[in-house]
Formats: C-alpha cells, structure tokens, sequence
C-alpha cells in the first residue's frame, strides 16, 4: 500500500436516516480524496466519492468575501438586533452543533426547528396524541417476521434499510432473511421497492387514513363495508388477507415514509397507522417506524426535546419553551412574514420551502451556515463555510432509531465545524448581551 | 474557601446529630479548618446536612426523551424561564435536562442516579447528563434481559459471564448493573407479548430461568467488588401477590449483596375476604426480610398522589398500565439488551388501590429498622416526582400531617395497613439525613458523599427550620456543590457542570474475542463504534472496585 492510502475502518455514512457504521473507506490523501467506500450503498458511495473539500470563501458577508472572524461578529449582530429570529434546519449536523443552536435560541429569545417539521413532524405529532410501539432496526433485523412498508421508496431512497436491516438481512429469529419474512409495500404508485414485496398495495392518492381505519376495524373483528374499494382503490379480500397476516405474524413492523406524512391528513394519517401498530399487540408483537430521511434529523428531534421538553418548533422569546407547530414552524413563522432574521444550519429551505415563505427569507438577513453554496446562501446576508460531518467533523449522530454513533474523519478540512462557528457566535452574543437574553416580563 | 459557622449539623455516617458546629471548605471538599479570613456564611439558626443523594430516579435517556417528549401537555403549565446565566426548560413529571438540574438543586440535591440505561443508549445518557446542570450523576445499566449474557449462562460458561459484565459496565461508562423483571424480554419480543410470572419458569428461546439469571448477576456483580451490588426491579412489579416473588428474590441473593429498589411495588398480597381483585399489603412480611438480612438494601419507591409517567424497562407493566388508564402508550424494543414501555399514570388517593400502594410505601419506611438499608426514593417519575420529596419527607416526620392525609384516602385501603393500627413512628432529622443522604451514599459506594468529614465532597444543603417540613425541605437557603456558592438565599448564583460517577472494572481483555462475534452476527451497530468513549464525559470520576481499591493502597504502602 503506498504512502498516501489511509483506510478509515468502520466509518458512518451520514446522507440518510440509516446511519449506517460499517463503511471502510480508502482516502488517498494526497488527492484528499475517498476512492472507495466499501460496504456503501449507491447513495453512500456518492456521498463518500463524489465529496471534494472545494476551494471556497471562508465566508462570504453581503456577497464579499470574509472571514469567519468577520461574519461572526457580523451573524452576531444581525441576531442580537433581531426581534424575532429563527433558527433553522440542524438535520445535517453534528449533536453537539445542535446543542449550541438550541443555547443560542435559549439565549436570544429566537424560536427553533428543524427540517422535522417539513418531514415526519406530524409523525411527532401523531406521538404526542397516541403513542408509538416501536423498536431499534436490530431488532426489525432478528425478529421480524412481516413487514409493511408505507407511503416511501427504500429502495431508491435509503436502499440499506432493506439489506442492512430489513427485507434480506438474516437475524436470530429469522436466520433464512429473506424466506423467513412476509414483505407489503403501500403506496399510491408502483416504485421499484415494489419489487422486493409479496403484496404491493396500490392505494389512491390521498385515501392512505382510509386504508389504515379500515384494517383497524378488521383488525378488531369489525365489519368493513366492501364499497371501500371505490373510495381507497383496494379491495376487501385484499384488506382482510393484510389484517389476517398482520395478527399472525410473531413480529410485525410498519415502516412508513412522507408519502404518509406529507399528504391529505398529515398527522391523522400517521396517528392511524401507530395507533393500527399498538391495536395490533392485542394480539401479537407489533412496533412501528418512522423512516426518516436526513443523517442527524432524529438527532436534532432528541437534543431539541431533552433541552426544551419539546422536540420541533420551539419558541423561546418569553423566556422558556413555548411548542406549537403552526406557529412556530419556520414555513410558517416565514410565510407570515414575522421573523426579522434566519440562522439557517446544514438546511436549504430557499430551495424546497413554499414560494411566499422563500420571499420573506430573501427580504430579511439571513445567516446561513453549509459546506456547499446553496439557494439559501446565495441569497444570505451572511454565508458561514462549513466542514462536513461525518467526512472531516467528528461528533455525534442519530440513527431513525434513536441509537447514536460516534463519527471518524476521513478527510481534512480548511474550514471550521458548525459546533465551532456556532459557539463562537454565543460567545459573541454573550458579551454583547451580558449572558441570556431576559425579556422585559421576566425581569420586572 | 469557606466557613459554615454554627449551624445546626446533621451527619449521621460521622454520629453528628443536630450539634452546632462549624462546616469548613477548601478546594471543593470538606476539611477540618479553614484560616479566618475564610467567607464565612452564618448558619446560626440553620440545618446543615450534606446534599442530597437520589439513588433511583429516571432523569436522562433514551426512555426519558420519549416520555419527555409524548406529554407537551405534562410541560406546557410548568415552565421553567433562563436567568442570565442558566438554561430555560420546562418541568412535569418529566423536565427537561436543565431543569431537571436546577431543580434537583433547589430541593438541596447534589447528586443523582437515572436508574434504567440499555447499554446501547449508554452516549444518549451521557450526552444528556452533560445537559443536566450542578449535580453529580450516574446511570445503571440494564443487564438483566441481556442475551448475550443469557447465551454465556445458559453454557454455565460462568468466568466469561463475568468478564463479559465487566466489559458492558466498563465501556458504557455505567455506575451499576441494573436488573429489570428478568427473563420477561424474551416472552414480551417474541411470543405475543407474553410475561414471566414465576421465577422458575423458562425463558422463551433459553434453557434458563429468572432464578438462574438473578443469581449469576448477583453473584458475579459481587465477585466484582462493584461499589454498589446488583440492583433489582423484581418480576411481578405491581401484581396481587408478588411479594413471594420479592421474598424469594431476595432469598436467591443470599450470601451476597443485593438492592432491591422500589420495593413497595413488590410488596403486594393476594385479595383476602370477599374482593377478588382487591391487593393487600404484605409491607410487614417484606420488612421483616429486609430488616434481619444485612445483606439486602431497598428503597421504597413511594407513591404520591397525583400526575405521573410510568417508564420502565418493564414493557409487559407499562402495556398493562396503559391499558388500565387507557392513556397513550410508547412501548420500544432494543436490540439484545432491553424492553421498554411508557404511559401517563395519575394517582387518586380515593382509588383502593392507589391508597394501597401510598399506604404500603409509607408502612416500610415507618417499619424499617435500619433506615441505612431502607432508603428514600419515589422511582422518579413512577410513584411522584422528585419535587414531590418535601412532601414525603412530611409525611414521615410529622405524624398530624399524616393522620389528616390518611383521612382523604380510600379507607378501605387504609384498613388493610398497619398505619390504621396506629403506626405512629416519626423520623427525626438525623433519620431524614440517613435516608436522603447518608445511607443512599453508602449503599453507592459513594466514599466521598452523604457525609461532612474532612474529605468529603463539598456538597452541603443549609434549610431554615421550619414547623411545616415540607417547607423546610421544600426551598434550602443555601445549597453549596463543590464548595461552590450555587444557590444563596434561594436564588442562583452560578451554573456549575456535576461530575459523571462511573466504574471501570477490569475484565480480561480476551473477552473481546467472545463478544465481538456476537455483534458481527446480530448487532446493526459495529463492535467498534459501540462503547463510548471518553469525550462523553466531561468532568468524571471513576469510583473504584474493591480490587481497585486495594490495589490502590498497595500502590501507594509501596
């Protein structure tokens, strides 16, 4: 092996909700680049391969470039100004980066969300009214014997959930992998996940709550009227065949994607299906799983909620946690035209938010902070370059199940972490504040 | 440095019972003297105690976060604002992390242990606990349905077991090793949500039974030397009759040290006369054990009236509860290692069975003989919430205040008890020092706490006296954590980052070679990724195992 090779064994890949931990990647360190990624799926290998620490401003303030000393001192100012800021995004960051974002809403009085509240945030809410049986993808990998997979395309999306931890993977109970499982897809269209499945279930769009409140019924004995099948596009038989396997099954799992969460009934959709998962162990073992989409974005559900009480849309400017989605969901907070000012961390809502709330986000200053130009950074008042994590930041990340890696580096970076930028900034916004912020009501 | 002077001094582990006397500190511990020109705090008029120790409550953790973040509605009218200087939170029955601190400080608490932690989520507590402000914290880690663990034991393959517990304490940075209703993960994962109900029944998929698995944990966490035993939540939590099952636990454990915790939810006796579904209190069967065999330690796990959150490791109780309140329920499997189950609770004192269980936490304190061994605690948030602990300290010190209590609960419930036989005892405050502070600290292992000599961590409480003693307890003038001024007349003075207390027993290091192929097989985290390493430790402390200990000694006679 020559000098300049540098395996990285048991690396984490960070592009989605997987977090997968068995990547050993080859860095050839003169070229600073990843030239293989083993054990990586499609997407992973990409993420790996295709990453080029690029030669970009440090910081860019108004369209010049700057320093990171200078555009924090100038992110400083626009936040300790602001009436009303928000702090968004955090899903493609280390914990300990969130953590900092979090003390610096607390500090300010700013609100704080994520990109939960723009993906599986009804699902957060649907938890808060019913509850969730659920369990660690270890356990979906030994144990499960039937699995439903709703309103998501793995195999283009997260293509290991299937082979790390689901369809194929052999576990304790169910040592034949694939043999020994029973696999449904859901969904209003045929995807090529559809190909692993031994039913695929074609529902109308927008008609998912009432597929899900009739295998309830049958679930529960209850008779289901067969005109369902010119409402929802599934017949009876169909329905009752699923509700039978559902509660013969030893361990039955329902893994369900933003085609559940972002369609007609939002949070009344994903409150059926976790409240199907929790009927169903009247009967037999039965959990369910959201499959969440960014790297850290179940980590930034976690550091938000341990720190606040509350897990996305946050708002702090009384002088403690206030939760309402709605209100203080950035969509909305931006559309509204209240926030007067946007840290916006590892996200780009310029991209993928609605029209009106992008409009406001370009009529107010905006801190963003990203290794890569964005839509958002274009247009930002401060733009902060950022090392990657999980490629040049270490720290810390949470798998969609809640279990948390530690991070290895493959490859150097010029650029400073997003934990670092963003406690300098509180520090910064400490000595201009004189520590937290106290609003008028609290100090009288 | 700093002169505690003339304060009324309660330090039962050195006999100082209420004498005035001044408290000294240097450099974070206590010492004998300090020069005069040392601050002084007049304590004239004032009870000065060390600070508090819960040595079983849920404050940090996978479980935790969930339970935190089911019930918005548990926060939403308990708010908790920043200051200058600390963090805002919310609190219910489950706080955030700040304030989970800064409340626990208030109360004149200064160290803490979360009780319930599958190794895997050993960094999620961590990194939790480094969010939990001025107090000193720990965690216990659930052994007790490990499978692994199951595999070595059932091929009696008994010195690779222990190793192997040595290892999982180790690398998840862990204070304890924790048992929760054993062998029932099997049952409730894979078998239609089934439960164990007998200690010598078989466990789903293992030639072994709970009795096998309780007495291997015991034995080998003492032939560790661990500074705090195996620590045991017995099958049949809650059900009519378990108190055989907690009696014959304890009897597996003899020869060896063994603490049971929350025992009161193991006390409980078959219906009797007419009722059929109606539990009594064997609250004195269970004391008698506890009193005449020193090896056995407990805390009560009082249950107060009012909102709670049941989290437990215990899936198959947590189901059950939920579907008694029908309330929300979170139920979340982990892989190898632990079950898990969540469900609001709301205590009524007019609910035979709710006063039941108030009554019998109270009976086993009041029957205790040795409250060394029978400790404070209400399984915080199971039975109450910490901020409840005034309150209870009431109850045991104020005899009237009881007797009122007594009178707004289910008398039926009442009359199953020995309180309505005129159980009368009250604790003095050298017995509320015992059982708050210096017998929890024993019981840990905690050489440096629960204590006022010279040595000791500068951890002290000062109250006012006060008539009503939950409002004594309820807001210390002055609570003093590393010798630091942190609370001073009732208000904040500074953040302070508590110590992580942990162990690190030694294992041999060719155990790795029986551990590693198990993850390979059947872990999705790799075998290198999974310990924790010590980034996630902030300010720490090891605390020592017996052998570690003389080792120590040997060390420095050299």
């Amino acid at each position: 092996m020559s000098d300049n090779i540098r395996i990285v064994r048991d690396a984490t890949c960070t592009f989605c909700g997987c977090v997968c931990d068995d990547m050993h990647l080859t860095v050839d360190t003169a070229a600073n680049k990843i030239t293989k990624a083993e054990n990586a799926c499609v997407l992973g290998r990409a993420w790996f391969k295709e990453h080029a620490v690029e030669k970009r401003p440090f910081a860019l303030i108004g369209g010049r470039e700057a320093s990171t000393e200078e555009a924090i001192e100038e992110a400083a100012q626009i936040l300790v100004q602001a009436r009303f800021p928000v702090i968004y995004g955090l899903s493609d960051t280390t914990c300990e980066a969130q953590r900092q974002a979090v003390a610096i809403g607390d500090m300010i009085g700013g609100t704080v969300d994520t990109t939960t509240s723009v993906c599986h945030g009804p699902s957060g809410i649907a938890f808060q009214s019913v509850g969730e049986s659920t369990a660690t993808l270890g356990e979906i990998r030994n144990r499960a014997d039937l699995l439903v997979f709703w309103g998501g395309n793995p195999a283009e999306s997260h293509p290991r959930l299937f082979t790390r931890y689901t369809v194929t993977a052999k576990g304790m109970y169910v040592p034949n992998g694939r043999k020994d499982r029973y696999v449904a897809l859901v969904d209003v269209r045929r995807t090529p996940s559809a190909a692993v499945a031994d039913l695929f279930m074609q529902v109308k769009p927008q008609r998912d709550f009432e597929v899900l409140w009739a295998l309830r019924a049958l679930v529960k004995g209850k008779r289901v009227d067969p005109a369902i099948e010119q409402t929802t596009g599934v017949s009876l038989a169909v329905l009752e065949d699923l509700a039978g396997r559902m509660k013969r099954c030893r361990y039955g799992v329902l893994l369900f994607g933003m085609g559940l969460t972002m369609t007609r009934g939002r949070h009344f959709n994903s409150a059926a299906l976790l409240a199907l998962a929790t009927d169903l162990n009247e009967y037999t073992h039965f959990v369910a799983k959201p499959v969440r989409g960014h790297g850290n974005v179940t980590g930034a559900d976690n550091v938000v909620s341990w720190q606040t009480g509350f897990p996305f849309g946050v708002n702090l400017s009384r002088g403690y946690p206030r939760f309402n989605p709605g209100e203080f969901t950035t969509v909305d907070l931006l559309a509204r035209g209240e926030a007067d000012a946007a840290l916006i961390i590892a996200a780009d809502p310029g991209a993928n938010f609605p029209q009106r709330s992008i409009e406001h986000l370009r009529a107010i200053p905006v801190i963003v902070l990203d290794p890569k130009a964005s839509h958002t950074s274009r247009h930002a008042r401060v733009a902060i370059t950022t090392a990657t994590y999980g490629i040049s930041v270490a720290g810390t990340v949470y798998r969609m199940d809640d279990v948390s890696v530690r991070l290895r580096t493959a490859l150097p970076s010029p650029y400073p972490s997003d934990e670092d930028v963003l406690t300098r900034i509180k520090a910064r916004l400490s000595e201009l504040i004189g520590g937290n912020r106290i609003p008028p009501a609290l100090a009288a | 440095m700093l002169r505690i002077a003339n304060g009324r001094v309660y330090d039962p582990a050195n006999a100082v019972d209420g004498e005035v006397r001044d408290v000294c500190i240097a450099a974070g511990k206590i010492v004998s003297d300090v020069p005069a020109e040392a601050r002084r705090i007049d304590a004239r008029g004032l009870v000065v105690m060390p600070g508090g120790v819960d040595i079983h409550c849920h404050i940090a953790g996978p479980k935790v976060n969930l339970a935190r973040k089911l019930q918005p509605e548990d926060h939403r009218r308990d708010v908790h604002p920043r200051t200058a200087f600390t963090r805002s939170g919310v609190g219910g029955t489950v706080p955030s992390t700040f304030t989970t601190g800064y409340r626990y400080a208030l109360l004149g608490y200064t160290t803490a242990m979360e009780a319930a932690v599958p190794p895997i989520g050993a960094r999620h507590t961590l990194e939790e606990l480094h969010d939990t402000p001025v107090i000193d914290k720990g965690f216990y880690v659930l052994m007790g349905n490990n499978v692994l663990l199951y595999k070595l034991l059932e091929k009696g393959r008994r010195e690779e077991f222990r190793n192997t517990l040595a290892w999982w304490l180790s690398v998840s940075m862990a204070y304890a090793p924790k048992l929760v209703n054993p062998g029932s993960d099997e049952a409730w994962k894979g078998h239609r949500n089934a439960n164990i109900v007998n200690l010598d029944e078989k466990i789903e998929s293992f030639e072994l039974t709970p009795r096998q698995v309780i007495g291997a944990l015991v034995e080998a966490a003492d032939e560790l030397g661990l500074p705090h035993p195996a620590h045991i939540h017995c099958n049949n939590l809650g059900h009519s009759g378990n108190y055989a099952t907690t009696l014959d636990t304890m009897r597996i454990a003899a020869g060896h040290r063994a603490h049971i915790t929350h025992i009161q939810f193991h006390s409980y006796g078959e219906p009797r006369g007419k009722s059929t579904h109606n539990p009594t209190s064997k609250a004195g069967e269970i004391s008698e054990y506890v009193n005449t065999h020193p090896n056995i330690s407990a805390d009560v796990g009082q249950v107060m009236f009012g909102q709670s959150t049941s989290m437990t490791a215990d899936a198959p109780l947590a189901y059950m509860i939920a579907r008694l309140g029908g309330t929300k329920w979170v139920n979340a499997d982990t892989e190898h290692e632990s079950g898990c189950g969540i469900a609001p609770f709301t205590y009524q004192d007019r609910v035979y069975t709710h006063a039941l269980q108030w009554a019998i936490g109270l009976e086993l304190f009041l029957l205790a003989k040795d409250p060394w061994r029978m400790v404070f605690s209400t399984d915080h948030p199971n039975g109450g919430s910490f901020m409840s602990y005034p309150r209870l300290i009431r109850l045991l010190m104020d005899r009237e205040f009881r007797k009122e209590e007594m009178r707004k609960v289910n008398p039926k419930a009442l009359a199953q008890t020995a309180l309505a036989d005129g159980l009368d005892r009250e604790y003095s405050l050298g017995e509320i020092a015992i059982i708050t502070r210096a017998g929890p600290a024993r019981l840990l292992g905690l050489a440096a706490k629960g204590h006022l000599a010279p040595g000791a961590d500068a951890d002290v409480t000062i109250y006012e006296e006060h008539a009503d003693k939950e409002r004594m307890f309820g807001a210390p003038r002055h609570v003093i954590k590393d010798g630091e001024l942190i609370i001073e007349d009732h208000e904040f003075k500074a953040d302070w980052e508590g110590r992580v207390l942990h162990i690190a027993p030694d294992y041999d290091p060719k155990i790795v070679d029986v551990i590693r192929p198990f993850f390979e097989d059947y872990y999705t985290i790799q075998f290198n990724n999974y310990g924790v390493d010590d980034s996630y430790l902030g300010r720490h402390e090891v605390i020592a195992t017996a052998a570690q200990r003389a080792a120590a000694t040997k060390a420095r006679a050299q």
